[in-house]
């Protein structure tokens, strides 16, 4: 069943979504879907409500940071679906240049924070997202944690600290 | 918890409170509504969780929690440490099940270098997985009824949890911070009087349990206090990304342990309690039965047990015993090569999720070939489960944000990383 699904996946999105380019790669048994930043909604949305595949739970969004590469990001998505018990890996290149990607949080609620701390600590932006705040850091921290261009042990004197009354 | 003027709110977070999308309406805004800040420092958000509340009158039109009050950066600190030297620090992800993180860590790493246990590690960790579940439940069921103000359960709870904290002490040495699995099996093997003490405290266990449940089942109070109170439908569980018991208590019968079965969960008979009410009672009662089932299957864990090893053969990739490092100079280098360079496992990615007592914890790793991870994400569940408090709150009164949370049962810990 699940070897199926394996195939099954990229038939699908091939047979319904035309002109899409995407690639496809596994390791470990986990399937990984590369696609382009602008088309991610659209699948997501898909993947979403195609009523075989059903991927309603959507676990995890995060973002890798490559330091050097031309395509500095990459957004990883980890969806899950309960019917067919099958997790898909999804990715899409972001550039530093142009530092921002689609919002999935129409598609799934659960985005809606997953995203905002993608933003917080990566620098990210999420087009059309309803509420794009920090999520750990105060709102005046100017930098953004998990680049790999932010020290360990951090920069001294940038976290503000609250005015004590006198 | 303070009443605030709306220039002590910052304005994105005040943004945040006042456009939120709300059917319940108002007559004079001006008059009727009010700010409340709740936290970080309350006894009732369990650590340091603030929430602010928008009331009109008692009644909570909108809410926004605000997180990362204990940020630690612990992801930052995983690319910075080898994927041995992480171990102590999944301990405090989630304090109150840190063995269960341990096991979650480990089989993320081995499956990232492509190692397996020996059967024996892996029936040990069961036990303590499983352990730490009941252990996680027994202060979440007592901290909720103490919440709703039921003092004693949590008493009768704790002392049940403490017995468990006594077999965690002879298991591996530490009540609290464990730290007892190791990549490719666990740090020593189950000394038979700690098995004993298991069997011991299995058999006891069920009927001290209906006891504290005896005290609150069926009381008026606890039960009006949480019967229909944050009801979160199917759909929506799922949506707001909800796992473990408070998606369990919505009626979706989803359980790592049997839809991705990982150790030797595929094996066991045990049941996954379901509750289709989908409020704040069903998350309670969820619990309870989900404790039960935990002992059934540490009761069949201890027949089924091999004898054998307890740490895999693999000198490159798993870490000798210490007796072997001081007398024998092979074991002596690779220790030396572990430590200093850690495991390197190949080139790639995977994400390896279990059940947690409060969900899915799912770690994502990424591995350029070096002794660090290049990434390492951790999914944790209380993060995700704390974004539905604007959902079940909605419309309810001040008292029940605290049997809310209560009954979500965050842990900050692990919600801030």
């Amino acid at each position: 069943m699940i070897m199926d699904f394996k195939e099954l996946i990229p038939q699908k999105i091939k047979e319904n979504l035309a002109n899409l380019n995407f690639e496809q790669s596994e390791y470990r048994d986990e399937l990984t879907l590369y696609f382009d930043k602008k088309d991610i909604v659209k699948v997501c949305n898909f993947l979403k409500k195609d009523p075989v595949l059903e991927f309603l739970l959507c676990e995890d969004i995060t973002a890798i940071d490559w330091a050097r590469r031309k395509n500095r990001f990459t957004v990883v998505y980890h969806i899950f679906s309960l019917k067919n018990k099958f997790r898909l890996r999804l990715k899409a290149d972001v550039d530093e240049e142009e530092c921002s990607i689609d919002s999935v949080s129409s598609v799934w609620r659960t985005a809606n924070w997953q995203e905002r701390e993608v933003y917080d600590m990566y620098g990210i932006g999420f087009n059309n997202h309803p509420d794009l705040r920090r999520m750990y850091m105060p709102e005046e921290f100017e930098h953004y944690p998990l680049r790999k261009d932010f020290p360990l042990m951090g920069i001294p004197g940038s976290l503000t600290l609250p005015k004590k009354e006198e | 918890m303070e009443k605030l003027n709306k220039e002590d709110v910052h304005p994105k977070i005040l943004e945040a409170l006042l456009n939120t999308e709300t059917d319940l309406t108002v007559d004079d805004t001006l008059e009727n509504e009010m700010i409340l800040n709740m936290g970080p420092q309350h006894p009732a958000t369990h650590g340091v969780l603030r929430v602010l509340l928008r009331l009109d009158g008692e009644t909570i039109i909108a809410s926004v929690p605000e997180l990362g009050y204990l940020h630690r950066g612990y992801e930052k600190m995983a690319e910075n440490m080898s994927y041995h030297e992480f171990i102590p620090h999944t301990d405090r992800l989630d304090y109150l099940a840190p063995l269960s993180n341990n096991v979650a860590w480990v089989l993320a790493v081995e499956k990232l270098v492509g190692i397996e246990a020996p059967p024996r590690a892996q029936y040990i960790r069961m036990i303590v997985a499983e352990l730490s579940r009941v252990a996680s439940h027994l202060v979440a069921i007592g901290a909720l009824a103490m919440d709703v103000g039921a003092l004693t359960v949590f008493l009768w709870t704790l002392r049940e949890r403490e017995k468990i904290l006594d077999i965690w002490d002879i298991i591996c040495g530490a009540r609290f911070t464990n730290s007892y699995t190791r990549i490719g099996g666990v740090a020593n093997d189950a000394q038979p009087e700690a098995l004993q003490k298991v069997k011991w405290f299995i058999d006891q266990f069920e009927e001290n349990l209906e006891e504290a449940e005896r005290l609150i089942n069926t009381n008026r109070i606890f039960v009006e206090r949480l019967d229909g109170i944050g009801v979160i439908s199917k759909e929506d569980a799922i949506d707001l990304g909800l796992t473990g018991p408070s998606l369990r208590g919505s009626g979706v019968e989803f359980d790592l342990r049997r839809v991705t079965p990982y150790l030797f969960y595929n094996e066991m008979d045990f049941k996954i309690p379901v509750y289709t009410e989908g409020d704040s009672l069903a998350r309670y009662f969820v619990r309870v039965d989900e404790a039960r089932e935990s002992i059934k299957i540490v009761r069949q864990v201890l027949d089924k047990m091999p004898a054998g090893e307890t740490l895999l053969n693999q000198p490159k990739k798993v870490l000798p015993k210490k007796a072997e490092v001081y007398s024998k100079m092979e074991e002596l280098i690779h220790d030396f090569m572990i430590v200093n360079f850690g495991i390197n496992p190949p080139v790639g990615e995977v994400y390896s999720a279990i059940e947690n007592p409060k969900g899915e914890l799912g770690f994502y790793l990424v591995s350029k070939g070096e002794g660090r991870p290049w990434k390492c994400k951790i999914r944790s569940p209380s993060f995700i489960n704390l974004q539905s408090i604007p959902h079940l709150v909605k419309g309810h009164m001040i008292s029940d944000v605290v049997a809310i949370i209560g009954s979500l049962d965050p842990v900050m810990g692990e919600a801030d990383k």
